[in-house]
């Protein structure tokens, strides 16, 4: 670049120039932020947001004390206890997540052979103390009854990718 | 020998060995569902398929391994290479893979809820040999009806892949007919018959021989994987046996045991007490100390239990006091109770709660080791001709031991005879009836017995407690020791000598404390007289370790002081409870009915306020002002050894003692047997003998399941 050019574009105010004309191209386009919490971005059927068990149609509970998904769990947030129930059935009496350990890997759901724990499409479950945060197995049946619409839908999309 | 070539390399090996073993010795895994090292051959699930290559040639077909001895192979022609197994062909593999597919067809895809799931052969096998590519049956899979097996084992028999172990086991070594297989083919079923428990002490070793998840158990059902477990070795006080198990603990909770395998001891069965007592551990803790006020026991701390000891033992003095030790204590308490006692001046001391007259000389002394163990060593019962059993029921005293005698039953030469009530052993028994003075005709040589005895090769006594303990028990061990030397069975008579005088104890403690001579002084009462004195008035202060097994409602106005793990009877009657630790609490040391010195180890730790039972004796002598003389284990194992040298060496069973004339004459004494009173087994509740055992909700269901019920005779 000569002197003279940039000398020029320097008492033109170019630079300042191009600035503004930059800021008013993307005045223009649509807006990439959304309007939270009002607005939510899209999630993929594969999000891996707060846990839930799930229960089936008959409002049995899935989970079968198989442990699998506490052998998984890499950060040792998930404790089982089983026994069996009054009708001989093999159920857990105790399934406590520590969603403080929880790194949100997935192994759980992926370990389980009856999809009864699932990480849900939830991710606003922030809580005011940390004892809140000690999920037990109430707490993650009801986050199950509330999620199944939208849980049994993302497992369905996902399912031919399996 | 026969020399084999296995996957290249040569081996020479004993013709004797199946081609499965052969394969082991030179370090090749097979796979194997019904196969098992202590059960007669079945060779019925093929599993175990190896290729056999003969001449050089490749075999006509795969050979199953476990079925073919190394001897049955065709012999070697001249100028041809030598046989081949092979064991990892492709060809090999695609025949296990077939098996696998064949297994899998109407197995259950239920690993997730099942208990054997971690832990299944067939599940590390399937890893091995299974193929989910081809799905070839479409056909629903067979269901079978669960079977009822009694309180112990759980049934699940859809899983059952017709390897027929528990079958086997339950004719051959338990020696109750039982178990057995209807149908051929799909239709096949495992099944007690009549829908009842086995009647077998040994019923829970079908859980561990279940290849797969069909038998499983009962009390331990869901409750834990195997992968959760930390994993104990260590030594039961169930029996006197000292079976070699394995505590299975999560946290600090006991899971379940199982057993560890010693040819020497229990090979690798152990009864159903030892098995599922650990319910036991759990239930009526001793949680903290406590301290009777008012005609109350109120909860104390340590300090406050020990103050009140110590005032008690400043104003009692030494011949007034007493200690009594129990039958599940571990060598060091006792080690340590008895310094403890001695430093004080005490000498009314005993370990034989039931007053069996073992372990003293005539004058008072103590007697020879000889005199009280289980001289042959429980190996060598394999190898006895002629048995004598006298006033003993060994399968319910020990159960393993009862099995090892059928085991050498079963191989054909071994007569047996019993002087005792008549009782099922699961093998016949010739009956000598009950007159406890025939002991002293036999010994005369006056007795038909006397002469099978003279004859046989390697001939043993089994004394039970039921014989020694009673009042002329001494009498009856002097009268045992001589037919011992009278019929040639001390001694270098065998190929390597011989001793079969054996003393068949009941309690644990109990040859660790004979050796730790926890024994009357001179002067001192035994175990009757102290219940007695105390019942008159003349024993002020007992101090009890874990002995419950006495007559606690005859102490009279005595103070009692129980250091012990359970609430059981002596609690229940003590002015002070220490609470101390179960035996699964505590690293200790145990001696067999041999001498066989075996360590347990800590698997989960005393509940409450509880401490190991020597450190509380530790804890309580300093307060007394008589500071026992070690600050660790370590340092009190070594005041063990330097009482009784034996007792450090581990593992290790005394072997036959010498046959010095004089040692068996200083047995018991010579006497009178009162022949009016016939000799009665010590155990009529095999699952309730002990404080444990009594606070388990299992065994008071086996219990309740088998009392009356009559006892199944022997199979063959």
């Amino acid at each position: 670049m000569s002197w003279l050019e940039r000398n020029l574009r320097a008492v033109m105010l170019m630079d300042i120039v191009s600035g503004m004309f930059l800021a008013l191209r993307y005045m223009a386009r649509p807006k990439p932020t959304v309007n939270y919490p009002f607005e939510k971005g899209p999630l993929s059927p594969r999000f891996r947001g707060e846990h839930a068990l799930r229960r089936y149609p008959n409002g049995e509970e899935r989970c079968i004390a198989c442990k699998l998904c506490e052998a998984i769990c890499p950060a040792q947030a998930i404790t089982i206890e089983a026994e069996p129930r009054d009708d001989g059935s093999r159920r857990t009496t105790r399934y406590d997540i520590d969603m403080v350990k929880c790194i949100y890997c997935g192994f759980c759901q992926e370990a389980c052979p009856v999809d009864a724990i699932v990480e849900g499409p939830n991710f606003e479950f922030s809580t005011e103390t940390r004892a809140e945060l000690l999920y037990n197995k109430e707490k993650l049946l009801a986050n199950g009854d509330r999620w199944e619409r939208e849980i049994a839908k993302n497992l369905e999309l996902d399912a031919p990718y399996r | 020998m026969t020399k084999i070539i296995i996957d290249g390399k040569e081996y020479d090996l004993d013709p004797n060995l199946t081609l499965l073993q052969a394969c082991e010795a030179a370090g090749k895994e097979i796979p194997r569902f019904c196969f098992h090292e202590r059960l007669s051959i079945a060779g019925n699930c093929r599993m175990c398929l190896v290729e056999v290559r003969m001449g050089g040639r490749p075999g006509p077909k795969p050979v199953a391994s476990c079925a073919q001895q190394l001897r049955d192979l065709p012999p070697v022609k001249e100028g041809q290479p030598l046989h081949e197994i092979v064991t990892g062909s492709p060809t090999v593999k695609k025949a296990r893979e077939g098996v696998m597919e064949f297994l899998l067809i109407n197995h259950p895809l239920d690993c997730p809820i099942c208990d054997q799931g971690g832990e299944c052969d067939l599940q590390d096998q399937a890893m091995a040999y299974g193929h989910d590519k081809l799905e070839r049956f479409k056909e629903n899979k067979r269901a079978v009806t669960e079977k009822n097996m009694g309180p112990l084992v759980k049934t699940i028999m859809t899983r059952c892949i017709h390897c027929t172990r528990c079958v086997r086991f339950a004719a051959e070594v338990a020696g109750v007919d039982e178990i057995g297989a209807i149908g051929r083919g799909e239709d096949m079923e495992i099944t007690t018959y009549l829908e009842k428990a086995v009647t077998s002490e040994l019923s829970g070793n079908i859980i561990d021989l279940c290849p797969v998840g069909a038998l499983t158990s009962k009390p331990y059902a869901f409750n834990a994987r195997p992968w959760e477990l930390k994993k104990i070795e260590s030594i039961d006080v169930m029996d006197a046996l000292g079976a070699n198990i394995r505590i299975d603990a999560r946290g600090r909770e006991v899971m379940r045991i199982l057993p560890r395998n010693n040819d020497d001891v229990n090979e690798e069965w152990i009864s159903d007490k030892t098995r599922f007592v650990w319910d036991g551990l759990k239930r009526q803790r001793l949680d903290r100390p406590y301290v009777r006020k008012d005609g109350k026991l109120t909860e104390a701390d340590w300090p406050e239990a020990f103050a009140a000891i110590a005032a008690r033992f400043a104003t009692t003095k030494p011949e007034r006091m007493a200690a009594i030790v129990g039958d599940l204590a571990d060598a060091e308490s006792i080690k340590a109770l008895k310094d403890l006692m001695t430093a004080l001046g005490v000498v009314n001391l005993d370990c034989r709660q039931d007053g069996a007259k073992i372990g003293l000389a005539p004058d008072g002394t103590r007697g020879p080791r000889a005199g009280y163990l289980f001289n042959s060593g429980i190996a060598s019962v394999e190898a006895a001709d002629a048995l004598l059993l006298i006033g003993t029921n060994p399968r319910m005293e020990a159960p393993v031991l009862n099995a090892r005698i059928r085991k050498a039953w079963l191989r054909g030469n071994l007569n047996i005879a019993r002087l005792g009530p008549p009782a099922d052993l699961n093998y016949p028994v010739c009956e000598l009836g009950n007159n406890p003075a025939d002991l002293i005709a036999i010994a005369d040589g006056r007795h038909a017995a006397f002469e099978t005895l003279k004859s046989a090769k390697h001939p043993m006594l089994i004394i039970g407690m039921g014989a020694l303990a009673r009042p002329d028990g001494a009498a009856v061990l002097a009268a045992c020791a001589k037919i011992a030397s009278a019929t040639g069975m001390i001694g270098p008579e065998g190929e390597a000598g011989w001793n079969g005088f054996n003393l068949l104890h009941t309690a644990a403690a109990r040859v660790a404390a004979l050796d730790l001579g926890f024994l009357p002084g001179q002067g001192g009462r035994d175990t009757a007289g102290i219940v007695a004195g105390a019942g008159k008035g003349e024993i002020d202060t007992l101090f009890l370790l874990g002995a419950d097994e006495i007559d606690t409602r005859a102490l009279g106005k005595a103070f009692v002081i129980y250091l012990g793990s359970h609430g059981d009877k002596g609690a229940h009657r003590a002015d002070i409870i220490l609470p101390g630790a179960a035996y699964t609490e505590k690293p200790g040391t145990y001696v067999n009915i041999e001498g066989r010195v075996q360590r347990a180890n800590r698997a989960s730790f005393p509940p409450g306020e509880a401490k190991e039972d020597w450190t509380i004796l530790r804890a309580l002598s300093e307060v007394l002002g008589r500071k026992l003389p070690y600050d660790s284990l370590a340092q009190l194992r070594e005041a063990m050894a330097s009482d009784a040298p034996h007792v450090a060496q581990l593992d290790k069973a005394p072997g036959f003692p010498p046959a010095d004339p004089a040692i068996w004459r200083a047995i018991g004494t010579a006497g009178p047997i009162d022949n009016a009173h016939p000799f009665v087994y010590p155990i009529s509740d095999f699952y309730l003998t002990n404080p444990i055992a009594r606070a388990s909700a299992t065994l008071a269901e086996c219990s309740r399941s088998s009392a009356g019920r009559p006892l199944a005779s022997a199979a063959e």
